[in-house]
């Protein structure tokens, strides 16, 4: 990729491409980056703003490392979440470049620092400040199609024994990590929070189909209601925005099927 | 909202003496879900509109396709139609029947695709209420009115 003209003056044309094309050879060469915050304080101003940092960095950084930078040597009162930085906690879901993703798995080589990258709160649910949203109706949501197992009759002496077969049934769905990527990338949520939204129906899909699980008619008849599965548009939002590359879509639709063919 | 609650919600104490409400700026989505938004209807309607969209959309691609080609390209295309070509279609039982069935299935898909467009985008319950009144009303009436024409039409009419 790189050019002999642009190592050589690496201030002529695109500064930034030496340093780019430094980070997919290995080397570490530092460019400059504009990062474009939607910063929203209730207590201080009624409207979000966006705000620009400017930001010498390695392109390999992740997007969460140039955030930390910039609270930790720049502005102080940007407030965002975060804990594990390492894409499991499902904390540091964001707005990237108008796409949601994790900051924590997202490096800055692969959303086009040579424009300003803008990061905003995910959309749907209610800012409380920068980007930190009120993450309750997501989670109520996820209660309300019972995550959990359920059974019946007497406990087993030893563990429930599932083929690996039944296993494959849902596996895909078990690696939700709870960040609202998926659900808050849905049109249909944007518009109308009543419905359950993606992450819900993947964490019943990944009950109902559990071989173990004796609740799946409860968590259909859920999903069977007015703000249930029936209202997906199968725009594949969520499916993108998966950091944990889930086939959400799919998962909704099997879900749609399992409650056809139950139901007739 | 009391300004001891807001200064107590973000942590930090207000200790300007201009009180502006903090709530008023939150920026809040539509119709959040809440505790209380779990209303059960215990029934397949969803389901039934759901399965009625594919199924009828199948049906409609063939009739009014057909209805088209009829229509508008075979014999001479727009320029053949007229009261007596209409008068002889509907003098068939099968022209009445696909004619019948292609405006039922039409209307209701039609409205049904409306109800999804007002549950997602109207915001209030009373704007949701009176648009779907309006919906059904004009689904109805256009549907009873092409259901009588299509039965009482009288090719003999001076």
């Amino acid at each position: 990729m790189s050019t002999p003209t642009i190592e050589d003056a690496p201030q002529a044309g695109n500064p930034h491409s030496a340093g780019l094309d430094a980070a997919e050879s290995g080397k570490v060469e530092l460019i400059t980056i504009t990062v474009r915050i939607r910063r929203f304080n209730p207590e201080e101003h009624p409207d979000a703003v966006w705000v620009d940092y400017q930001l010498t960095v390695d392109p390999k950084i992740r997007v969460l490392d140039a955030i930390n930078t910039i609270k930790w040597e720049q502005d102080g009162t940007l407030t965002y979440r975060r804990s594990c930085a390492h894409g499991v906690c499902g904390s540091d879901a964001m707005r990237i470049n108008g796409k949601n993703r994790l900051a924590c798995k997202t490096l800055i080589k692969d959303v086009s620092p040579e424009k300003p990258i803008t990061i905003e709160p995910i959309k749907g649910l209610t800012v409380l400040k920068d980007l930190v949203v009120d993450m309750d109706p997501f989670f109520q949501a996820y209660r309300d199609v019972m995550p959990f197992l359920i059974t019946t009759g007497n406990e087993p002496t030893r563990e429930r024994i599932q083929s690996e077969e039944d296993v494959q049934r849902f596996e895909d769905t078990t690696k939700c990590i709870l960040c609202a990527a998926c659900t808050t990338s849905c049109p249909v949520f944007w518009n109308d929070g009543q419905y359950f939204g993606p992450a819900a129906i993947v964490n019943a899909h990944r009950f109902i189909f559990d071989s173990r699980d004796e609740g799946a008619e409860q968590r259909l008849e859920i999903l069977n209601d007015r703000d249930g599965v029936w209202r997906c548009r199968t725009t594949f939002n969520c499916t993108d925005a998966c950091p944990r590359g889930i086939e959400v879509t799919k998962a909704i639709q099997e879900v749609k099927r399992a409650l056809v063919t139950r139901r007739f | 909202m009391a300004i001891e609650t807001t200064g107590s919600v973000s942590g930090v104490e207000l200790t300007n003496a201009a009180p502006t409400d903090p709530s008023a700026f939150l920026i809040e989505p539509p119709r959040a879900r809440t505790k209380r938004t779990g209303r059960k209807s215990r029934t397949n309607f969803e389901m039934l509109a759901w399965l009625f969209m594919r199924l009828s959309g199948v049906v409609l691609v063939f009739l009014v396709l057909g209805h088209l080609i009829i229509q508008l390209v075979l014999d001479g295309g727009v320029t053949k139609i007229s009261f007596a070509f209409v008068a002889g279609r509907w003098a068939s039982p099968f022209w009445q029947g696909w004619d019948l069935l292609m405006l039922w299935l039409a209307m209701l898909h039609g409205a049904n695709g409306m109800r999804t467009v007002i549950n997602d985008y109207a915001e209030r319950d009373t704007t949701r209420f009176w648009l779907k009144v309006l919906l059904v009303t004009a689904t109805v009436f256009t549907v009873l009115l092409g259901t009588l024409v299509i039965f009482t039409f009288d090719p003999n009419i001076s």
